[in-house]
């Protein structure tokens, strides 16, 4: 893609020397970015670069602590998101779920309702917010409060509402998350319409993918500094990553070692073996064994089940059908105590709403698992559990001043990490991950798996659950795929292979009556 | 769609089946008299519960409503009485001191980021306090305009009338439905009582509802401190004690969340008519303790947090199939 402006005329947005400091955090040093009219500009690093504080300094949800802004030419210093929004800079932050009481509505319009003789027209409101979500294939009932909605619906919505407002500029912070592939076609479709108006757009993504298909330039963070700003088509992959970490990434091709044997494997006894389990109108019968020191992975679309599955194994739902049992014996699961008294673990995909506890401490957050089990009539000794959460801060790389520090002042990656390590201090003998890689940048993607390798080689048994078709595939022994809430295949050893799922996953057209195009 | 307004139906079942108990058990219960005899009773009532509803709407809390109206009573009765004012210029300085109160808890509670239940509980005591400062007596209002004021009314046959109180909480109710779902500021309030970080960072002003709310609670109070004081023909420091509580009842009862972003001014309105309608039963039955209302409303405000309960787990959609089209 061409750069369309003249040199002459100013760019759409240019930030210079912007900084920014939390009580010991430089999160922003000295940080230029520019955007120009026309252009999709990925804003990429690790987690924790200052990618979010960036944006949020940008938008006025932090005032700067130094630096310049100019939008086409005049310099703004917006003191709230309501201000940048009068600025026509539409923004889609990391964190924000809008909100699930409001219609959807109320949520696509907040702060700027249709109004008649001085009343909001909810009408016209109604009318507009069926017409806005138009182009990306949904059509719901827009007076419904929005939390009646799935994650991905709701992301969309939120999109939605940004995109209608970036007359100018268009800011989506890891909009991607919890969208499947068909629904990110859909947004980047729409970005690219976007692009050919002369918007200017920030993408933050950790999908390098996503980056290559879409993004005419690139710019890095490194530890709140700017390593570079280059054009896509002059930066390979190999690059970037290098410029994002700093180093070369001896892992980024990594794969688990494979047991020589498969026959010799299916003979040994599994840990845990499902008959005919399953859950009305959540997931269909099915039948699962996880053999010890084995990866299964879950893959299918977004609501094909995957999640569902997972829940059940962890008791988090109860099964109405079938047997489970572990070791050989019997056992019911009716609820996560069960799951963890038989040394199941479980990273949930929403970690907002089930995994971290945002006020406690990085220290409280890891050992609350293990405290769990053993129960809370018996402490664990302080030493003890310092040691713990500083073994794993250093293990999985956990950026955050200490130990001490509350878990919602970390990035979301970091609250990953830190939520992994809870389940992993509990030595457990299956450990559920839903989406583990999920706002995770790729170096601590290698250490992750790295650390599964070992977990995996003393005998831990390991489900997750990813969208990223590669990565199910890179660590795998075993693929079950699902469609429709339905497990409708599994495939093993040499079988395991991206274009195999895909075509599990299609093997079947669809059931009639699929809402989008 | 429809279970949306579920816990407003229930509530609005409880008070039509409660006005058919009472009135098959009384032949005269069922007159234009008793119902608007309800609205007056009730009026100072209604007119705090709005602005309490709004105030938990948006995610907070006002405790110091009763001493406003408390302290409202006394401050018209110092200024009609010993300072020679006329009524009207004595409500209009109720009215600006007790939105000015309102709105200075307000910006402390935005501004220091304190807990509401803190500040107005500190505001309460404040309220109270200023109140025992003007007088520590009652003090009758024998102005000629409270008269004129306590006869105005709108007369229906058969004796029933609407006095002014009643008109101006129905007013005021008609006003507040308005408020809540026809402008930007009503948007906002549920916003803020949904999640006050997504507000913010969808353009909510924050600070400005927040403050906005508190006056708006705080001006309320100070108007049923005024209809009060025409009720009662007098001021008194201690006036309207616990009547933060009966009107938080009112709410819960009208099906407003406590936690914010869920609720609607006219369930606020039938909660204070069940009230008054409990309060009505005793009176007429006449053998029974006043207390029987405290009793029941307490068993009804226990039952309706727990239909709350159950409806919000299906509202949110546990367990189902995801509601997408
Ligand atoms: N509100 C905050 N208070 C304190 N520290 C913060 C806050 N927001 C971000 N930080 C810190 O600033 C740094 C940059 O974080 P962030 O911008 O979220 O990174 P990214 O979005 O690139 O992952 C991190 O070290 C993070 O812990
Ligand atoms: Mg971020």
């Amino acid at each position: 893609m061409t750069d369309p402006t003249p040199t002459a005329s100013p760019p759409l947005l240019a930030i210079r020397g912007l900084s920014k400091a939390f009580l010991g955090v430089q999160a922003l040093d000295g940080v230029d970015f520019t955007v120009r009219h026309g252009e999709i500009h990925a804003l990429l690093g690790e987690n924790g670069a200052g990618k979010s504080t960036l944006i949020k300094t940008l938008t006025g949800v932090y005032q700067r602590d130094a630096g310049t802004v100019t939008l086409e030419g005049r310099a703004i210093a917006p003191r709230g998101v309501e201000e940048a929004q009068r600025l026509h800079i539409g923004t889609v932050y990391q964190e924000v779920n809008l909100l699930p009481n409001l219609s959807v509505a109320e949520n696509l319009f907040l702060g700027r309702q249709p109004m008649r003789f001085g009343l909001v027209d909810r009408g016209a409101m109604r009318r507009r917010a069926r017409a806005v979500l138009m182009p990306y294939g949904l059509s719901l009932d827009v007076t419904a409060p929005l939390g009646r909605f799935s994650v991905a619906t709701q992301q969309i919505v939120a999109i939605a509402r940004a995109v209608d407002m970036s007359a100018k500029v268009l800011i989506l912070d890891e909009p991607t998350a919890s969208l499947d592939t068909q629904e990110v076609a859909v947004l980047f479709k729409v970005m690219r319409t976007l692009r050919s108006r002369g918007i200017g757009i920030v993408f933050v993504t950790h999908f390098l993918d996503q980056v290559y298909a879409l993004c005419d330039r690139i710019t890095v963070l490194r530890n709140g500094r700017l390593v570079g700003e280059r054009r896509t088509a002059e930066l390979p992959r190999l690059d970037l990553v290098a410029m994002m970490l700093g180093r070369e990434l001896e892992a980024a091709a990594h794969r688990i070692a494979l047991p020589a044997d498969d026959a010799e494997e299916d003979a040994r006894p599994p840990l845990v073996r499902f008959r005919g389990y399953g859950k009305a109108r959540s997931v269909e019968p099915f039948d699962l064994d996880i053999r010890p020191g084995e990866v299964v992975g879950l893959a299918g679309l977004l609501g094909s089940g995957r999640t569902e599955t997972a829940r059940l194994v962890f008791g988090m739902d109860r099964a109405d059908r079938g047997e489970a049992a572990v070791d050989g014996r019997a056992v019911r699961l009716r609820g996560p105590r069960d799951a963890i008294q038989l040394g199941f673990g479980f990273c949930p995909e929403d970690r907002k709403k089930e995994g971290i506890v945002g006020a406690l401490s990085v220290r409280e957050n890891i050992i609350l698992a293990l405290q769990a089990r053993q129960g809370w009539l018996r402490p664990l000794p302080r030493r003890r559990q310092e040691e713990i959460a500083d073994r794993f801060i250093r293990l999985l790389d956990i950026r955050t001043p200490h130990a001490e520090q509350p878990i919602q002042f970390l990035s979301g990656g970091n609250q990953q990490k830190a939520l992994l390590a809870r389940w992993l201090a509990t030595e457990p003998r299956l450990l559920i991950l839903d989406e583990p890689t999920r706002g995770i940048d790729v170096g601590a993607h290698a250490e992750i798996i790295r650390l599964i390798e070992r977990l995996c080689a003393d005998g831990m048994a390991l489900l997750v659950v990813s969208s990223e078709l590669e990565e199910i595939v890179a660590y795998s022994r075993r693929v079950v795929v699902l469609r429709d809430r339905r497990h409708v295949a599994e495939l093993r050893g040499g079988e395991v292979a991206v274009d195999r799922i895909v075509a599990a996953i299609a093997s079947e057209p669809a059931v009639a009556g699929e809402p989008r195009p | 769609m429809i279970h949306r307004f579920l816990p407003l139906l229930v509530t609005s079942a409880v008070l039509v089946v409660g006005f058919l108990l009472c009135a098959a058990q009384f032949p005269n219960f069922a007159s234009l008299r008793v119902v608007g005899n309800l609205l007056t009773d009730n009026a100072f009532l209604g007119i705090t519960a709005v602005g309490m509803t709004f105030v938990i709407l948006s995610g907070g809390i006002d405790l110091s409503v009763g001493a406003v109206i408390g302290f409202t009573t006394v401050l018209l009765a110092v200024l009609i009485e010993q300072g020679g004012w006329h009524p009207f210029s004595a409500f209009a300085v109720a009215l600006a001191v007790a939105g000015g109160f309102g709105a200075a808890m307000g910006a402390v509670i935005h501004v220091f980021q304190m807990p509401p239940f803190i500040v107005t509980l500190a505001g309460m005591f404040v309220a109270r306090g200023l109140g025992f400062v003007l007088s520590t007596d009652s003090i009758p209002i024998n102005h000629p305009l409270y008269a004129e004021l306590g006869d105005l009314a709108l007369r229906f046959d058969g004796g029933g009338k609407l006095t002014l109180p009643a008109l101006l909480m129905l007013g005021v109710v008609a006003a507040a439905v308005v408020c809540a779902h026809w402008t930007r500021f009503g948007a906002n309030l549920y916003a803020l009582g949904g999640n006050r970080q997504s507000a913010e960072l969808m353009g909510v002003p924050v600070g400005r509802t927040t403050v906005a709310v508190y006056a708006l609670s705080g001006l309320l109070a100070g108007l049923a401190g005024i209809v009060f004081s025409l009720y009662t023909g007098a001021g008194y420091s201690l006036a309207a004690t616990g009547v933060e509580l009966d009107t938080i009842t009112a709410v819960v009862i009208g099906g407003t969340q406590l936690t914010g972003g869920y609720g609607y001014v006219i369930g606020t309105f039938i909660g204070v008519l069940i009230q008054g309608l409990i309060q009505t039963y005793i009176t007429f039955d006449g053998s029974l303790s006043s207390w029987w209302t405290k009793i029941a409303i307490g068993v009804l405000l226990f039952v309706f947090i727990l239909l709350q309960k159950g409806l919000l787990a299906v509202w949110t959609g546990r367990g189902g199939a995801p509601a997408e089209a």
